[in-house]
């Protein structure tokens, strides 16, 4: 059985919202192994993104601990934080989220910024994740001349070229047509298999989620395991 | 430096906004050199003012003549190395427009109390030995295109001749220049035997004393000395150093040094608030972009220093640009009007100051915008996505 990547004990999150306390997730417990691809559904409002958040530590628990890679990331600093989610964790957004201020090489480089690796170094390494994505011929285009598909896939190799373990995905393919997010969806299956890279799925489409090993169902801020279709 | 592209291309996210704010900053800046150089040429003499120098006037106003008597009891004051004299003559050259300053000086001893001034040894003995000779600086040769063996008539505005004219015919015997670069040589020397001889009144008076401390004598305890003696006489003393009597001159034109300063400080008060809001607009804008680069590990002093730096950034190249024009421009005028308005001068410390100006104002048109950026919540930011 795989090593337990990412473990959330008696994890609560509660929100204050005006006068009144709004609990997203309640006493949530759950185990991510690694190498693990993993689907999250659920109604809106119903607590993914928040427990995808709490996995990628942008935000912290109300209560309970979260693990990632054998390190309690909440309770770490913001300034630690941050250092870890420079090397821990890509992130992929349902828009994308590139800066349309660089081009596709530079977008998918951001990260690197933050190592200590040299210009060139950056350069080569951004040059690979744009390969592995399929986008190296599009390396100087900048996000306004990509179609949504190819910004998506720029924010993967973005997400990956770090190399980090866990890739955290919010509706990766929630703004994309059926076939151009089958494609994200074979995308990150490669990723997960060919790549080992642990992959959180927040997703609403039944049919993405069956591209992961197992899906859970988020409801009133309790999980449900569901075996994939 | 390796945000430095993120920086740059930020910087350049709105062109036509971004423009204008350089421009902004652009014609603060030259404002900034064009009266620094104005400011620097009103107390050009307060700058190159000898600390050894102390200069005796008529106490109630320097308008006011000293009696020529007095050169020998100052001269007698213990402490006193040296005194020579000088006088305001106040005429111009062809027209009313061509004014520049002229003095009736003793040659030997006036040129022996300024040591500043340089010229050639036989163009000084020429001036001494020609009653009707005179020497002018470099400044106002160049200026007029002067060379030595010129006859230089000059119109007086205070002085008439005893023979009724206005105009006073001069030799020219030499042409000085200043041992320090910045020293006021847009200036004419004759000689005040020829002057109090030939003038219609007030013979037997100057218009000013200058005498050189001992060495080791106390600067005030000389002054103070000097003042005692013509007190209570018709023509009492007020002695003071070079760089007073310079400052104080200069007050006769306003408080040059608060009008530039108030005038810069509306000019930077208002640059602060369009790049103030500037960058507001320009974080605003892009709050979810922050909300990425906080999420991709990017720290709170990291994305405090971008914001800054863009700040910093537009500052420098308005700021920059504003001082290379305004060097150029002094530089023409300088060269064009050093007569009428010698020693305009961009100093280094002028320029030093107009640098520290370009980075203070760039830290603090960001430091607003740049605290919010810093203290984005992630989640919150990404929401608005």
């Amino acid at each position: 059985m795989a090593d337990v990547l990412a473990r959330l004990e008696g994890v609560s999150r509660t929100y204050q919202k005006g006068k009144e306390k709004v609990e997203v997730l309640h006493n949530l417990d759950l185990e991510i192994p690694d190498g693990d691809f993993v689907a999250i559904m659920g109604p809106s409002g119903s607590g993914k993104t928040t427990l995808l958040n709490l996995l990628g530590g942008l935000d912290r628990p109300s209560s309970g601990t979260v693990t990632v890679g054998g390190k309690v990331i909440s309770s770490m600093s913001n300034s630690r934080l941050s250092k870890w989610r420079a090397t821990n964790v890509g992130f992929i957004f349902q828009f994308y989220n590139l800066l349309p201020v660089l081009n596709a090489l530079r977008n998918v480089e951001l990260p690197l910024l933050l190592t200590d690796f040299s210009a060139k170094e950056r350069a080569k390494r951004a040059g690979i994740a744009l390969d592995i994505v399929g986008l190296s011929d599009r390396a100087k285009h900048y996000p306004r001349e990509l179609s949504g598909g190819q910004e998506q896939r720029v924010a993967i190799a973005r997400a990956i070229v770090s190399d980090p373990k866990l890739l955290l995905c919010d509706e990766p393919t929630g703004d994309l047509d059926r076939d151009t997010a089958d494609e994200i969806l074979r995308l990150l299956q490669a990723l997960n298999r060919e790549h080992g890279k642990t992959i959180v799925m927040v997703t609403h489409d039944a049919q993405a989620a069956e591209y992961a090993n197992r899906t859970l169902h988020c409801d009133k801020g309790t999980l449900e395991a569901r075996a994939a279709a | 430096m390796k945000f430095f592209r993120l920086v740059w291309k930020n910087a350049w996210r709105k062109k036509i906004r971004t423009s204008l704010t350089i421009l902004s900053v652009f014609v603060a800046f030259l404002l900034f050199a064009l009266l620094s150089a104005i400011g620097y040429a009103f107390r050009g003499g307060v700058d190159v003012a000898d600390a050894d120098r102390l200069i005796v006037i008529e106490k109630v106003s320097l308008i006011n003549p000293l009696p020529s008597s007095y050169q020998a009891r100052i001269a007698a004051t213990p402490g006193v190395e040296s005194v020579t004299h000088a006088s305001w003559f106040g005429g111009y050259y062809q027209e009313p427009q061509n004014q520049f300053a002229q003095f009736p000086v003793d040659p030997e001893d006036y040129m022996a109390m300024y040591p500043e001034f340089e010229m050639p040894a036989e163009q000084r003995e020429a001036w001494k030995r020609n009653r009707t000779g005179a020497v002018v600086g470099r400044e106002l040769a160049d200026a007029y295109g002067w060379k030595v063996g010129d006859r230089i008539p000059i119109q007086a505005t205070i002085w008439s001749r005893k023979d009724g004219g206005r105009t006073w015919e001069f030799d020219l015997e030499g042409i000085f220049s200043a041992e320090n670069a910045r020293g006021n040589t847009a200036l004419m020397l004759f000689q005040y035997d020829y002057f109090d001889e030939a003038r219609a009144f007030a013979q037997g008076t100057v218009g000013w004393y200058i005498l050189r401390v001992a060495d080791g004598a106390d600067p005030v305890q000389v002054a103070n000395a000097i003042d005692a003696q013509f007190a209570n006489s018709p023509a009492e003393t007020d002695t003071s150093t070079e760089a007073a009597f310079a400052q104080s001159f200069t007050k006769q034109f306003g408080n040059i040094a608060l009008i530039v300063t108030l005038i810069l400080g509306a000019v930077f008060f208002t640059l602060l608030l369009v790049s103030g809001n500037t960058m507001s607009q320009s974080v605003r804008e892009r709050i979810p972009e922050l909300a990425v680069l906080k999420t991709l590990g990017f720290g709170d002093r990291s994305v405090l220093a971008i914001v800054l730096s863009e700040s910093v950034l537009i500052m420098l190249i308005g700021g920059l640009l504003g001082l290379g024009v305004g060097w150029v421009l002094v530089q023409g005028v300088a060269e064009q009007f050093g007569a009428f308005l010698p020693g305009v001068y961009l100093s280094p410390a002028s320029l030093a100051t107009g640098f520290g100006l370009m980075l203070g104002a760039g830290a603090l048109a960001g430091i607003f915008p740049a605290v919010k950026a810093m203290r984005l919540s992630i989640v919150d930011a990404l929401a608005r996505a």
